[in-house]
């Protein structure tokens, strides 16, 4: 079988957040990047198990600029057989879907997997996009997935519980928790993706339709209200008076 | 010109996430001067209901094929809704499903989409400005949306539902459907309490009750006050509590109205997910605990012996009152 697996680089969850003076653009200088966790350790992991287990190609694939290739070359560690980057700066999860489908639409891939979403804007929707663009089922939010033959049994979250269901290939599948064990890469690894294939696209003309205007910081908390732990009475009436919380 | 909504029901009834997006749809339709649209994929007795929250029209297609759900059936089936009322704005619920169907509905409509939008949008002509929260919450993200259709998931406990005079027409429908190519064989919902993302108070609990076997304690407080209870990843991980109840950066992310913390040192990680909270409350035994930065009320020393007086006020809180 043949997997093509989508990964995205985001800030660490611990980054300094910070944006221009005019709110217009996201500062990224000195801001530590990682290969998004529901990306790279349910998604990828889960490709290379079944790769393994199947036999194949674990193929990863990025929408992003030359910086991006730190990330790429650690799912190659991680296990990826090859890689491809799509060479421009995405501004919507539209344009990354749009751009894999460009590229996906001329392979055969069995099974295209990604994370549920990104942790830095959870916009959770390039594999619907994507699925959309190529015409082919999407299961969202999988937990579980075991192959029979060329079908699928896949487990997903679903508010307060999960949804059991088949689909056969070929299909598009988001790993949320629970998909996969994460791996570590190991010397190996790391000096085998030295060589690996990373095939650099250009990208193809796309219009945007939804970009971000410009950024807020949050609001200030106002600073804690300490309440007297014997005094759990003073308490219940904050949260009914003041907080109308109850 | 109208706006739709797309309603979510579990077996014909209404969740208040419903109630939220008629709300919303409504206000925006009102403010747009068109009507507001809602659709009901699938059975439902109580489709009226829906009128109480501003919808001008409720369309129904009651066909058994969506008791599966098959995000293409679903999607094609919004569409033709979507083009045959001219909707130039579609709300959806930003959950499980409604996420999905934003993504294919938006390629398929050529229509810019925003997924967890947190308040009502700013519309200004053609244009429309979304927000959501980004960053771990640590900032906001205002989208320009640009196209003549626009699609808006909105994130659960982001407006209340506020009931009107109920004028709804309600309208069966037919959709032609293909055959799906998904076939749903179970679906497991934990009965009797609200899923976390739709709950309004939370009780949660982490690494600092010790145990498994002490979760008594916050079962109980969680049950005076009808609250649906969570955990620290920790919790989950080693099995101390179900992997549904982890909140976070890598499991729900949540904004009830209350948030009681307990027993949890207030990582990053753990408030990417839960600092969207209207009021938070923490307990800690740890005066220097990173949570009471993010708390409106803290409660410094041992959940053990707090908790239970924390119960006991409620309790007789809900007896004055
Ligand atoms: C990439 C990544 C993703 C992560 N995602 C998540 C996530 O989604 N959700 C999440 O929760 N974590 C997540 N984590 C883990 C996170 O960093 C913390 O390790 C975790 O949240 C800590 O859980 P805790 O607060 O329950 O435990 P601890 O950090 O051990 O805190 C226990 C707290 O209990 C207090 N305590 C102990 N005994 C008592 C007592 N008797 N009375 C009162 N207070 C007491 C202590 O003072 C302490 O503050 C993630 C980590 C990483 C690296």
């Amino acid at each position: 079988m043949n997997f093509l697996v989508c990964i995205s680089k985001t800030p660490d969850t611990t980054a300094k957040i910070s944006f221009s003076s005019d709110l217009k653009t996201f500062n990224s200088a000195g801001v530590q990047y990682i290969l998004n966790p529901y990306d790279e350790w349910y998604a990828l992991v889960k490709a290379i198990e079944l790769k393994e287990q199947l036999g194949g190609n674990v193929t990863i694939c990025n929408v992003g600029p030359l910086d991006n290739e730190q990330i790429i070359r650690k799912g190659l560690a991680i296990g990826a057989d090859d890689a491809v980057r799509i060479d421009c700066e995405p501004l919507s999860s539209m344009q990354v879907a749009f751009q894999i489908a460009q590229y996906a639409k001329s392979k055969s891939f069995d099974m295209i997997l990604l994370g549920k979403e990104t942790i830095d804007y959870n916009g959770s929707e390039v594999g619907a996009m994507l699925a959309e663009y190529l015409d082919l089922p999407f299961v969202s939010y999988g937990s579980k997935l075991d192959m029979n033959g060329n079908v699928a049994t896949i487990e997903r979250d679903i508010e307060g519980g999960t949804e059991v269901l088949e689909v056969a290939t070929p299909f598009v599948v988001s790993a949320a928790k629970g998909m996969a064990e994460q791996r570590i890469p190991n010397m190996r690894g790391i000096m085998m993706a030295k060589s690996k294939a990373l095939e650099v696209v250009a990208p193809a003309p796309f219009e945007d339709l939804a970009v971000v205007d410009h950024y807020d910081l949050p609001k200030e908390k106002s600073s804690v209200k300490m309440i007297d732990p014997e005094n759990m009475q003073e308490l219940v009436r904050l949260l009914h008076e003041e907080a109308k919380a109850i | 010109m109208s706006v739709l909504v797309y309603i979510e029901h579990s077996k014909g009834h209404f969740k208040k996430t419903a109630f939220e997006a008629v709300t919303y749809a409504s206000k925006i339709a009102q403010q747009m001067g068109t009507e507001c649209i809602a659709l009901v994929l699938g059975a439902s007795d109580h489709l009226s209901d829906l009128g109480n929250y501003g919808a001008n029209k409720i369309l129904n297609c009651s066909a058994s094929i969506f008791s599966n759900f098959d995000s293409q059936v679903y999607s094609n089936s919004i569409a033709k809704v979507a083009n045959d009322n001219g909707a130039n704005l579609i709300i959806l619920a930003n959950s499980s499903n409604g996420k999905t169907l934003a993504g294919r509905l938006s390629v398929k409509l050529k229509a810019g989409s925003i997924s967890g939008a947190n308040k009502l949008p700013t519309i200004s002509g053609n244009s429309m400005i979304v927000s959501k929260s980004v960053f771990s919450g640590k900032g906001v993200a205002n989208y320009e949306i640009k196209s003549a259709i626009k699609i808006i998931s909105l994130m659960g406990n982001s407006i209340k539902p506020e009931q009107v005079a109920n004028n709804a027409t309600v309208e069966s429908i037919v959709i032609p459907t293909a055959t799906p190519k998904i076939t749903v064989k179970s679906v497991k919902t934990e009965e009797g309490t609200v899923p976390l993302p739709e709950a309004e108070l939370v009780v949660s609990a982490g690494r600092g009750m010790k145990g498994p076997e002490n979760w008594g304690i916050i079962e109980d407080l969680a049950s005076a006050m009808g609250a649906t209870t969570a955990c620290s990843r920790p919790v989950a991980d080693a099995h101390w509590r179900p992997h549904h109840e982890h909140v976070g950066q890598t499991g729900v992310a949540i904004r009830p109205n209350l948030y009681i913390a307990i027993g949890i040192s207030g990582a990053i990680q753990h408030l990417a997910g839960v600092n969207n909270s209207k009021t938070i409350v923490v307990i800690n035994k740890d005066p220097e605990a990173p949570f009471f930065k993010a708390a409106d009320y803290g409660v410094c020393g041992d959940l053990f012996e707090i908790v239970p007086r924390l119960t006991q006020a409620i309790k007789d809180f809900k007896q004055s009152h």
